[in-house]
């Protein structure tokens, strides 16, 4: 009996192996390095060994705290936010919350100084009241108050989208049974908030612990240095590659760990804005002088510095900033990182969502095909076990040791930033590709589109705007990156952020916020066009 | 081009932690059958299975003579109308047809003639410019008729196309697959959830039961039988 034609190989598989071997070469490569360069015999005297449990110390004990204070003020802040559903200017005020994480931490940090820094506006009204001396915001505290305007944020915002999603029969409910605020909190909003704390809680002390820009900036020495500033200063400063190999080591461990105890941290986060429509709770008038006193609270810690940041940026000399040639050269810089970046991003991210995709088809695929198709997903992640520090320190000693420091550094930076943004692009593109996968696989396969030609005519007019999402994101990450970018950064390769490190440094802080507000405007223009962009609901 | 025999040889599937399904039946080239039985007896994987969607564990499935195998579902003498998600939302009526001529569009001024013609069969005329969520229900499950029409392959698989529509409307569309099947004479096969829909249009009728096909044969025959087992627990007579 003859038998009609079988299928061939399969290219987009093909694409997905390449972008995981890509992957693969890119972080492992610089851990062989590191490796390499690891002392045979660790250096073991009382002050070395005690100098990095000094380190590590101070970065466990500024991520809890930071953690607990973040997650503590997000409390009665999303509370407050969930119940008072329809006040003016609710919209604004969490679109607000965002912003933090939007912004570039070390534009962040300058509005902070701004505010909070001993000739700060805060320093200033409370020496006027003769209470108090003026505010040191260097060490722990100025981390702390960083840390927690990012993170409080992010909480609150990821609070709030719990408590709405509590059904409005309950509030119902608890208005015929006469519940007082105090019994709301118990009998419902805390089951629902206790549940999503523990992810929050992980993926706040996550970030805290990768931290790079507040902790450069605003600590220093080693009674206030995180792993991440100490492996960036013992390569740059110091050159001392082991040290820098036994820091990354115990670096990697901490993330590495913290991931697994961590299953279900809420990485959906940064990507995930939108709120549903809120309930009308009947406790909200009750309630609404407090209410309205922790929001303007909040309000005011979350938006001084953004005003900090655009009052002293707007009255800039920006005909100075704009005569340096170094300034054209950084912006150049940092706008063709920021859009490698991205098309690196979207394009690893689409290999391997294709693949992800074709191999799916088969109802029962075979066991490499299934080890393949968990290396594929595990790959999005790697990014969040692997550090970008650490990345960067291997490529560090890599290109030192091969004499391409200067020359190949762009190509790194671009790299690991494309990494970074990996996850964020797979946040966005996955659902899209799934659901389109869902609704047009058989039809493509019985009409024989595949490969170019389902691209062409199918993939990309369907996914465009989801592209488009993920390519905004990751130019805005890549744009504000500050950590792979110092560690490579010279006189050959400068990029915005790390001019505006310059400046501040060399006490040029007029021109630092002029360069500051540029950066935010930068990030905040490509998440202004990524929300425009988000994707509606396609019928057919 | 006319119809193909298909003949399911012995074939057995089984989902994953479902139970067994076991199908053994022929087709006959140029029969328009439709397909009853109970939700869950396995309607619809008779047909995946006979586009190429489901892959049997073992068994052939036969069409002329040749066994398909593992060809992919485009490579396979069948066109199939599925019960939603015909068409692609971006692209309009004319674009969706000319798909079942070329996936690369590539249209010869003949192929665009047998587009428009297969539009006017089905009722479309003057509607190639629209897009899916310009039409009706009705007229989105003629596009997919017509499509199906151009690719002019010797089966025609509908698995419950029309179940969205009113009575009416459901006739009209009956008909028209109906005077199809008496023009190409294409072998049809129809997942229907309505046995008077198969009285309707169909000239054969195969009962299904817990994964298999107890009875296939004109449609007469099939509901004046009194010797197959579950079939009038089914029709309730």
């Amino acid at each position: 009996m003859q038998r009609l034609r079988t299928s061939g190989p399969k290219p987009a598989v093909l694409a997905g192996a390449v972008a995981l071997g890509c992957i693969g070469l890119a972080v492992v490569t610089p851990m062989l390095a590191l490796v390499a360069v690891a002392p045979a015999m660790p250096d073991l005297s009382a002050d070395y060994l005690g100098f990095v449990w000094s380190i590590t110390k101070f970065t466990l004990l500024q991520a809890g705290l930071s953690t607990a204070l973040s997650v503590l003020a997000a409390i009665p802040l999303a509370r407050a936010l969930a119940r008072q559903a329809t006040f003016p200017g609710r919209r604004i005020v969490l679109r607000l919350l965002a912003l933090p994480l939007a912004l570039p931490a070390l534009v962040v940090v300058l509005g902070l100084i701004e505010v909070w820094g001993r000739q700060g506006w805060i320093s200033t009204i409370v020496q006027a009241t003769g209470l108090a001396g003026p505010l040191n915001i260097y060490g722990l505290s100025g981390i702390l108050i960083a840390h927690v305007f990012f993170n409080m944020a992010l909480a609150a915002r990821l609070l709030v989208a719990s408590l709405e999603q509590i059904p409005p029969e309950n509030w119902r409910l608890a208005a015929q049974l006469s519940f007082t605020s105090r019994h709301v909190f118990r009998h419902i909003e805390w089951p629902v908030i206790r549940s999503a704390l523990p992810g929050i809680a992980s993926l706040v002390f996550m970030l805290c612990i990768a931290s790079f820009a507040v902790v450069l900036v605003l600590g220093g020495g080693p009674k206030a240095t995180t792993l991440e500033v100490a492996i960036y200063q013992s390569l740059r400063f110091d050159f001392d590659p082991p040290r820098a190999v036994l820091l990354a080591a115990l670096q990697l461990a901490l993330c590495a760990g913290l991931f697994v105890l961590g299953g279900r941290m809420a990485t959906d986060i940064a990507v995930m804005s939108g709120v549903g429509k809120p309930a009308r709770r009947p406790d909200r008038f009750a309630s609404r002088r407090t209410d309205a006193l922790v929001i303007a609270a909040g309000l005011a810690f979350l938006a001084l510095p953004m005003l900090a940041i655009f009052l002293s940026g707007v009255m800039a000399p920006f005909s100075v900033i704009v005569s340096q040639s170094v300034f054209w050269q950084a912006l150049t810089t940092s706008l063709v990182l920021a859009l490698t970046a991205a098309s690196l991003a979207l394009v690893m991210a689409w290999s391997l969502l294709a693949a992800q995709r074709t191999i799916m088809r088969r109802r029962t695929p075979s066991r490499a095909a299934s080890a393949f198709m968990s290396c594929m997903q595990a790959s999005g992640s790697l990014i969040l076990v692997v550090p970008p520090v650490v990345i960067g320190a291997g490529w560090f000693v890599v290109l030192h040791r091969t004499g391409l420091a200067n020359s190949a550094a762009p190509v790194i930076v671009a790299i690991v930033n494309a990494l970074m943004a990996l996850p964020f692009a797979l946040r966005i593109l996955r659902p899209a590709v799934v659901g389109q996968a869902q609704i047009h696989d058989r039809l493509c396969a019985s009409l024989g589109l595949s490969g170019l030609q389902r691209w062409r005519l199918v993939d990309l007019p369907v996914l465009a705007r989801s592209f488009a999402l993920a390519f905004a994101f990751a130019a805005a990450l890549s744009i504000g990156d500050l950590g792979a970018a110092a560690l490579f950064g010279s006189a050959d390769f400068v990029t915005l952020p790390l001019l505006l490190l310059q400046k501040m440094g060399s006490y040029r802080s007029v021109e630092a916020a002029g360069i500051a507000l540029l950066l935010a405007g930068f990030c905040l223009f490509l998440i202004w066009l990524a929300e425009r962009l988000k994707p509606g609901e396609q019928n057919s | 081009m006319t119809g193909a025999a298909i003949h399911l040889d012995d074939v057995n599937f089984a989902y994953p932690g479902g139970d067994p399904l076991h199908f053994s039946t022929t087709f006959e080239a140029g029969s328009f059958t439709g397909l009853i039985g109970p939700s869950g007896s396995g309607k619809t994987t008779l047909i995946n299975l006979i586009a190429g969607f489901e892959e049997p564990a073992s068994g052939h499935i036969i069409f002329d003579g040749v066994d398909a195998g593992v060809t992919e579902p485009a490579d396979r003498p069948v066109t199939m109308v599925f019960q939603d998600n015909n068409l692609f939302a971006h692209l309009d009526v004319f674009t969706n047809i000319a798909l079942g001529v070329s996936a690369s569009l590539d249209l010869s001024g003949d192929d665009k003639a047998r587009i428009t013609t297969s539009m006017e069969e089905t009722g479309l005329s003057g509607l190639g410019k629209r897009l899916p969520r310009e039409l009706s229900g009705g007229q989105r499950q003629r596009v997919a008729i017509a499509r199906a029409l151009v690719r002019d392959r010797p089966v025609l698989l509908l698995d419950e196309p029309f179940a969205a529509l009113g009575p009416a409307l459901r006739r009209d569309m009956l008909r028209l697959v109906s005077n199809i099947h008496k023009q190409r004479a294409m072998t049809v096969i129809l997942v229907s959830h309505d046995p008077a829909d198969v009285k309707f249009a169909a000239t054969h009728a195969a009962f299904m039961d817990a994964g298999r096909v107890i009875a296939n044969r004109p449609v007469d025959a099939l509901f004046s039988a009194s010797d197959i087992p579950g079939l009038q627990g089914y029709l309730g007579t």
